[in-house]
């Protein structure tokens, strides 16, 4: 009979924190500096430099873990994880080993049918390293530490996941924590979430966990999926071979759905950790504890509440609004300017999601302002603009940005209200088309609408439909 | 009197009353370089003497504008080669760093240069300060000014003969396990290593991290106390610095022992102590005890267990701060290599000399996997029992007077041959760094063969000022036996 | 000497430490860290039973920066001291094969 396994799956998720600073240095984190522009002694590994831990980053770690039930450790410090690699400028890591910040919590995911707690076995501090260009002119590689020294938080689960869907639920929960707390964008794409896969397989009902791999370079949920599946179907033809699964890194490649060992004879995996002597210990007091706490911004349940009670909206929309940290936040900021929730939620609801859906967008990556928003429904609400430039001018603001106002003025897109050409265009139509207006005359209402459509055409779509509709009907009575 | 004679105090003394320029006194040293360098060689590298003269005509207009004030405003001074100095190449007198040139100043120097001193070279070191002789240099041993047939001590070892041979009027120093104590003490001239975290280790380029402390080598215990003050200001880009408020060390320089505590550790006194150190130090135990001081002997316990605490910390740490000489960023890089690994190897096994890899694989192994606990967390465990057996000591003495070294310095060439003995060398200086303990080389007298004799005072932590006081005293007694 | 060090512990911290010696210096090599390694196991004198090990001598804690940006772009500066550079970058061996 065919043996039966099952997956085991734990995860080590790096999230870059959303501090202005690196971890150890006064460096600039923002993304897209020319290389090694945003780099000093100390994160380039200058002789002599010294590393100054930034408070912001501890107490980022901190409020995640109290988000996701940890302890935190009220004595913590800092090691040195050590090995040699260009992309790590003092060929050590500042990490954490033996007293990680926060230990022993839980994320709670629903799964189809059930809810199950992933546990937590712990979270720790360190630094990011910098980035490898491969130059194939030269063959040689190139370095650039402007990514080197940015704050890292990991959090290490325990392996209680045991498909490619409770992995990735696990995750989504995980990002839509650490984006309401402001301490991350999560982005996997951009690397700013990272996940790396620890796998084993055994039979069901064995006691023992099978020897696990642990996969590396997973820059998206697909990929986790596909390489979660490949490997797990790597291991079990292993082992119905006879052969061994053999405890090792790979790397994923996505464009070959293929992972291959990571192995060097150079590569000792000995990293021997020691306490970092450059850094002082931290002790976590009550105070600093309360104030994490008291700072703590508003999560998702608390706002899915008080949506309910402020804003008149369906609690469908209330689950897709918060959703997103980003989609929340652009609809209280709309709101706020506009004071028209109903029809914010409906723009973000119809028109920004169906083209989000188009682009293979995530909310994250929204470009538009609350404030151009909030101009756009002002138009509408004016009647300076109708249902269909709105569309028009909402594509333009979800692609572009752009300042609606000034839009529909360069296009000149405002409705027409000058009530004198409109008259003068609609006898003109009234005169040009007797068969239309016999019709309707004759009681054929529907009529109307033929003539309403020739004068939009005329007024080249500018046109006020209620004043079209009300001076037709004026024009039409003449007629009778 | 000659100037070059003089203590850095006396100059600035000088310079002040006009009675002579910077540039004299650059002019002065310039040339009792050219004269002793050849034969001393304390320096790496020297500042270009055009440099020196324009620095000097710099300061000097600031001494007469009163806007330099500061004691030690033109004042020559030379710089251990292990703290960055922007614009002037500093190699830990190593091949792997023989190109490399700061862009930026260790705090300390930043603040001695505020105070208006004259930079005048970077000193010979031991390389990466590993070693007691100045022997390990990768640009050649320096001599002992006192007797050139003889070491000058180490690692500060050009920092040491370069006051003691006149060619500055201070220096820094830095100090892991006496290396700052143990060249001032053989080459006659007083040391001091401050508390832990009381000088900012910003830019000085790690040996053993949790040890390493930078201080002032000088003629004089005012000398001392006066650059410990100009260079024990907080540095927020240190974690490690303390922010004290009681470093206003030359307020200490008071001549008065009467009633203070001083302990002699009983175990300090065994097999190796060379008899006329031992005699020397005893003397000096009653120069204390005739100015009122009460002195006692005691047994400190733990004395033997230092030496192999220390190597494997600090091994430990220097495997560590070592990792990033690498051949990337700066310094040297191998010629010709075959892929990173090699490149690596290569690299470093070129770059480092003997001594160095031989701390960097013993460090390495001890925090190896499988031998962390046994070794490296023992050795923190001692650690801790050898502060205690100190806190319990400090309890009782205000003071530990001991010897600097069980010898005066060896014959060149004599230690290196043989490294465990050479290790030995540092077995009182080296639990201070331990327990992060202030102390201080005051010279206390000459062996038959005229070398000198270093006297040690070992203070509680923040104790700076009890010991300089205790050194002051000491240091005008004998001054005034001499008049006399 | 009770610390007998063999090649492999040689090669092996060779490997950690980027660190190759030719055969006489690993000869020496091993005797050197034998004989430290005996002169260390020396602390086994002792009973450190229940002694926390002190990484930090003081019991200083809690030293933090504020998360303000001080640094400017120094470029140049960074990769004054660089054996190799190319496109503003440090020039390394080819890391992947």
């Amino acid at each position: 009979m065919a043996k039966v396994y099952e997956t085991v799956i734990g995860l080590e998720v790096h999230v870059e924190l959303a501090t202005k600073t690196k971890i150890f240095c006064a460096c600039s984190t923002e993304f897209g500096g020319s290389p090694n522009s945003h780099t000093c002694p100390v994160c380039t590994g200058m002789p002599g430099s010294l590393p100054v831990l930034n408070k912001k980053v501890l107490e980022y770690a901190i409020a995640v873990g109290l988000a996701t039930n940890c302890d935190i450790t009220r004595y913590s410090k800092f090691d040195r994880k050590n090995y040699f690699y260009p992309d790590n400028p003092q060929n050590y890591q500042i990490s954490q080993l033996y007293l990680p910040i926060c230990r022993d919590g839980f994320v709670e995911i629903e799964t189809e049918n059930t809810s199950k707690k992933i546990r937590i076995h712990e979270i720790h501090m360190e630094e990011d390293a910098g980035k490898l260009i491969h130059d194939e002119w030269e063959n040689c590689s190139l370095v650039d530490y402007n990514r080197s020294g940015v704050p890292l938080i990991e959090i290490v689960s325990e392996p209680d996941m045991s498909s490619a869907e409770e992995v990735i639920t696990y995750l989504e929960k995980l990002r839509l924590i650490i984006q309401y707390l402001g301490a991350s964008d999560c982005k996997l794409q951009e690397g700013s979430m990272r996940a790396d896969v620890n796998l084993s397989v055994r039979e069901v009902g064995a006691k023992e966990f099978g020897t696990r791999t642990e996969m590396k370079n997973l820059n998206s949920f697909k990929a986790i999926a596909r390489a979660i599946e490949a490997e797990r179907a790597r291991q079990i033809e292993l082992l119905e071979e006879g052969k061994e699964v053999i405890q090792e890194t790979r790397r994923w490649d996505d464009n070959k759905e293929y992972s291959y060992a990571m192995r060097s004879k150079e590569d000792a995996m000995d990293y021997r950790y020691f306490p970092e002597p450059d850094l002082v210990p931290m002790m976590i007091s009550e105070e600093l504890l309360n104030d994490i706490k008291a700072n703590q911004p508003e999560l998702r349940t608390e706002k899915q509440k008080r949506y309910k009670e402020e804003f008149d909206i369906p609690e469908y929309d209330i689950d897709i609004l918060t959703s997103s940290k980003h989609l929340a936040d652009l609809f209280e900021e709309t709101v706020a300017i506009c004071k028209a929730p109903k029809k914010v939620s409906n723009w973000l609801m119809v028109e920004t999601l169906r083209l989000m859906k188009e682009e293979e967008m995530e909310a994250e990556d929204l470009k538009f302002s609350a404030e151009n928003l909030a101009k756009l429904i002002s138009l509408t609400d004016e009647k300076a603009i109708n249902s269909t430039v709105a569309k028009e001018v909402f594509q333009e603001l979800f692609h572009h940005n752009i300042d609606p106002v000034v839009y529909v003025d360069e296009k000149g897109l405002r409705t027409v209200n000058d009530e004198g050409e409109l008259r003068r265009v609609i006898e003109q139509i009234v005169n040009d088309n007797p068969k239309s207006v016999e019709d309707y005359l004759g009681g054929k209402e529907k009529a109307i609408g033929f003539l309403v459509g020739q004068t939009m055409k005329q007024m080249k779509g500018k046109a006020n439909p209620d004043l079209i509709n009300q001076f037709l009907k004026e024009e039409l009575l003449k007629k009778a | 009197m000659s100037i070059l004679n003089l203590s850095a105090l006396a100059l600035s003394e000088k310079i002040k009353a006009g009675e002579i320029k910077v540039t004299e006194v650059a002019r002065l040293v310039l040339d009792q370089i050219k004269e002793t360098e050849e034969s001393i060689h304390s320096f790496v590298s020297l500042v270009d003497e055009d440099a020196v003269m324009k620095q000097a005509a710099l300061l000097q207009e600031g001494i007469d504008k009163g806007e330099l004030t500061s004691p030690l405003a033109g004042v020559p001074m030379a710089i251990k080669d292990n703290m960055c100095t922007n614009g002037i190449k500093t190699t830990c007198s190593s091949k792997i760093l023989e190109n490399f040139v700061p862009t930026y100043s260790s705090h300390a120097v930043e603040e001695l240069e505020k105070a208006g001193a004259l930079l005048i070279g970077k000193t010979n070191m031991d390389e990466f300060a590993m070693g007691s002789t100045t022997e390990t240099s990768a640009f050649g041993i320096t001599k002992n000014p006192v007797n050139i047939e003889h070491v000058p001590g180490g690692s500060s070892g050009g920092s040491a003969a370069s006051v003691a041979a006149k060619q500055c009027y201070f220096s820094l120093g830095s100090d892991t396990g006496g290396s700052i104590r143990l060249p001032a003490s053989y080459c006659g001239i007083v040391g001091m290593k401050p508390t832990y975290g009381t000088v900012s280790r910003y830019g000085l380029i790690a040996y053993g991290s949790s040890l390493d402390q930078i201080g002032p080598m000088a003629k004089t215990v005012a000398d001392c106390a006066t650059v410990l003050e100009v260079i024990s200001t907080y540095d927020e880009k240190d974690s490690t610095s303390m922010k004290r408020s009681d470093t206003d060390f030359t307020a200490a320089l008071v001549r008065d022992v009467k009633g203070m505590k001083i302990g002699i550790p009983r175990d300090y006194f065994t097999e190796g102590l060379q008899v006329e150190v031992k005699e020397a130090v005893l003397k000096a135990a009653e120069v204390f005890r005739s100015m009122g001081a009460i002195v006692e002997e005691f047994d400190l316990s733990l004395v033997e267990y230092a030496i192999p605490a220390y190597y494997t910390i600090a091994s430990a740490e220097a495997s560590s701060n070592l990792e990033r000489f690498d051949g990337i960023k700066y310094g040297y890089r191998t010629k010709e290599y075959e892929g990173l690994h090699a490149m690596y190897k290569k690299t470093r096994s070129e770059g480092f000399g003997a001594e160095v890899k031989r701390r960097i694989m013993l460090g390495s192994f001890v925090l190896s996997s499988g031998y962390y606990d046994a070794y490296y967390l023992k050795a923190l465990r001692t650690k801790a029992l050898i502060k205690k057996a100190f806190d319990h000591a400090f309890a009782s003495y205000d003071m530990i007077l001991g010897p600097v070294a069980p010898t005066t310095a060896p014959k060149l060439g004599m230690s290196l041959s043989d490294p465990m003995k050479m290790y030995l060398g540092d077995i009182y200086t080296i639990s201070a760094n331990l327990a992060g303990l202030p102390a201080i080389s005051v010279p206390c007298g000459f062996d038959q063969a005229g070398l000198p004799i270093g006297l040690q005072l070992t203070g509680d932590c923040f104790m700076e000022k009890k010991i300089i006081q205790a050194a002051f005293s000491y240091e005008q007694e004998m001054i005034q036996k001499e008049v006399e | 000497m009770k610390n007998i060090i063999s090649d492999e512990t040689m090669e092996y911290v060779g490997i950690l430490a980027k660190l190759e010696l030719s055969p006489e210096e690993k000869e020496h090599a091993k005797q050197d860290m034998g004989r430290m390694l005996d002169y260390i196991e020396k602390l086994n004198e002792l009973d450190t039973t229940g002694v926390e090990p002190m990484s930090h001598v003081f019991p200083v804690v809690n030293v933090f920066r504020e998360d303000v940006v001080c640094n400017t772009d120094k470029t140049e500066e960074i990769l004054k001291n660089a054996p190799g550079v190319k496109n503003g970058m440090f020039k390394v061996p080819r890391t992947v094969e």
